[in-house]
């Protein structure tokens, strides 16, 4: 985003903000009553109630992508460890995408920079992607599922995954974990059941748990049965340990300088964070229909708001009369649609709460399959839907807000 | 002897209509002293409710001054002139203009809430403007619960809450029956003989206009009488 924009956008939301602020200051020093503007609001309730409901609903919908986005991101960023180090093939843009040799893994074995477990093995897993297409429950058609070939180290590597039926699977006999995520949204994903893929028949003997993780959107098997089953001579990824920080440091350092080797090295963590990335088209649209949708609320706010300026424009000469200023006026009837547009807010946030927690699935662009996460409904995000709400009913309360301040004060006694 | 409390010279106001000048009053003066309770009659259309604005500082003069006690009104600014309404003017409206929404109560209190006076204070004031209205035991009615006579009085309480030392009324009883009318009149007499203050009312009706100290008559936005 260009910076000028971000600047145009964040000094809108201060000034936002700052109008907001104003308006409960100015209504809490010297004021009309706020029971005034609540018992006026419901005297012309048909519109009152339309407008509500339709702030509600542009803030339902700003909630419940955000949360997406939030879901995609909480997703990303609970994978991996941050003392683990990804080893891809320099310019693969994701795990599926990426090929490294049995070659690169006799070289990398011999790195002291490495931990070796107890048996004195490198703690180095080498890990098969692939892809399946494999049929939805019900008539959904056919989608990507990525299976991950998965060797005893890989599995010690990721404890944030469990099993939480079934077993796990055992080398040789065509077996295979799914996600109980995915298990929701495949055929033939039960613990018993089996699929095919190609020629092979794949029987499902447990179900795995990703803790929220990007694991969630995955099955695995035994790295070898999948490089057999795939004809796959090569790998896609290593995942290793190295000994301290400092040696993941210089680890990093010795395999992007190696020329020969052609990988790249990241944290484990990182990398996933940067795949964050996906959670972003998810952003746009979710700011964009927002604004589109906003303006058509602001635009109910304003005609509500309208309306109530002229049919008390008696009132509100009545009240300069009484000695009230015209900034008494104006935050009168700002704080008015404010507190209808929060009514709104808060009524799209406890809506949105239903779907809090909620699983479902996009197609990750990196790895072009079917990747599984959660609606998130965070404080913050509410927060931002009540000041979503508030914003709205600033804009759209401030226009004939000011005409009612501008009246004069003789339409008190000429008004009927 | 005391100065007078409102003291208007050369007064005039125009309105222009597209080409025409409509004069609403010409060069009026106009003293009144302090506890006067002052009738404007006229026929319609003479000016009567215009000079009524200005001396309450809710219109302005063409030409001319107007001082209430040392306050030349025009000179003031919007936001001055609001402030100064507030502390100085009751006004009386024919057609009551209490808040619908607003209890008795808070319609009295709502000019109170402007000068920083504590809660207890405040309700001690709206009690005694209700007393002396004679409106106490409907201090939680809404306006809608009250006959038109009632609405008036409440209207007069809140307009002497403030303890303001003017009052003006325009045809505060042109929307009443006659013994709420002379309910009404009876308690704008009483504040002008008892409480000192003085009061300034436009009327149509020759028994209202007897319970005035003075009467001043309009023709053409001139005093004639
Ligand atoms: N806003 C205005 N624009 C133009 N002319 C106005 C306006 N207000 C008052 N006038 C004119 O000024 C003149 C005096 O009006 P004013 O309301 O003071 O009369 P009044 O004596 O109170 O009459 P009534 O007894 O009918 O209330 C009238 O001719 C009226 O038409
Ligand atoms: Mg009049």
């Amino acid at each position: 985003m260009p910076a000028v924009f971000t600047l145009l956008v964040q000094s809108f939301l201060g000034l936002t903000a700052l109008g907001i602020v104003a308006v409960f200051l100015t209504a809490h020093f010297s004021a009309v009553p706020v029971k005034y503007n609540l018992k006026s609001v419901f005297i012309r309730w048909r519109s009152t109630v339309a407008t509500v409901v339709g702030i509600a609903l542009v803030v339902l919908v700003y909630v419940l992508l955000q949360s997406l986005a939030v879901g995609i991101e909480k997703s990303n960023a609970s994978t991996g460890d941050p003392r683990n180090i990804l080893i891809a093939r320099k310019g693969a843009t994701a795990e599926s995408s990426s090929l490294v040799t049995r070659a690169q893994l006799r070289t990398l074995q011999y790195f002291e920079e490495i931990e070796r477990n107890a048996a004195g093995d490198p703690v180095i897993s080498a890990d098969v992607l692939t892809l399946a297409s494999l049929p939805r429950k019900g008539q959904g058609g056919e989608a990507n599922v990525l299976l991950r070939g998965v060797t005893p180290r890989g599995m010690e590597l990721r404890p944030q995954v469990h099993l939480v039926a079934g077993r796990w699977f055992s080398p040789g006999r065509r077996e295979i974990v799914v996600s109980r995520k995915l298990a929701g949204r495949f055929a033939n994903f039960d613990v018993g059941d089996t699929f095919k893929t190609g020629p092979t028949t794949l029987t499902v003997v447990g179900w795995l748990d990703g803790s929220g993780s990007a694991y969630d959107s995955e099955c695995w098997m035994d790295a070898d049965e999948s490089r057999s089953v795939f004809e796959r001579e090569m790998y896609s990824t290593f995942l290793v340990r190295p000994k301290s920080p400092e040696a993941a440091t210089n680890l990093i350092r010795r395999i992007e300088s190696d020329k020969r080797l052609q990988l790249r090295a990241e944290s484990e963590t990182g990398y996933y964070q940067k795949q964050t990335l996906t959670a972003a088209p998810i952003k746009w649209l979710a700011g964009f229909l927002a604004l589109t949708m906003s303006i058509g609320a602001v635009f109910a706010a304003m005609n509500t708001m309208y309306a109530a300026v002229g049919a008390r424009t008696r009132e509100i000469g009545t009240l300069r009369v009484l000695g009230f200023h015209r900034r008494n006026v104006i935050a009168t009837f700002l704080l008015e649609g404010i507190l209808l547009a929060m009514l709104g807010g808060a009524l799209g946030c406890l809506i949105s709460l239903k779907w809090n927690g909620y699983t479902t699935a996009t197609l990750s662009v990196e790895s072009f399959s079917e990747t599984v996460f959660s609606f998130t409904i965070t404080p913050t995000l509410a927060a931002q839907g009540m000041f979503f709400a508030a914003a709205l009913g600033f804009w759209g309360t401030l226009l004939p807000a000011v005409r009612a301040a501008r009246l004069p004060v003789i339409s008190a006694l000429k008004a009927l | 002897m005391a100065p007078p409390i409102v003291s208007i010279r050369d007064l005039s106001k125009l309105y222009r209509q597209g080409d025409i000048n409509v004069t609403a009053l010409n060069a009026v003066s106009l003293d009144i002293e302090l506890g006067e309770f002052i009738v404007l009659m006229g026929p319609s259309g003479s000016g009567k409710s215009t000079l009524l604005h200005i001396i309450a500082g809710i219109d302005r003069p063409t030409h001319g001054s107007c001082r209430v006690q040392d306050t030349d009104v025009a000179r003031l600014n919007e936001s001055q002139l609001a402030d100064w309404r507030n502390r100085n003017v009751g006004f009386v409206f024919q057609s009551f203009n209490l808040i619908p929404v607003l209890t008795a109560f808070e319609n009295v209190e709502l000019p109170l809430l402007l000068t920083g006076l504590k809660a207890s204070r405040r309700r001690q004031q709206v009690t005694t403007a209700l007393h002396l209205v004679g409106l106490i035991d409907r201090q939680h009615h809404l306006p809608r619960q009250l006959s038109g006579g009632q609405e008036q009085r409440v209207a007069i309480a809140r307009a002497l809450v403030t303890d303001p030392p003017l009052i003006v009324a325009d045809e505060p009883t042109g929307n009443l029956d006659a013994k709420s009318a002379t309910d009404v009149l009876e308690i704008l007499r009483s504040l002008s003989q008892q409480a000192g203050k003085t009061v300034i009312m436009v009327t149509h009706d020759p028994k209202a206009a007897a319970y005035g100290t003075r009467q001043l008559h309009l023709e053409k936005g001139e005093i004639v009488a």
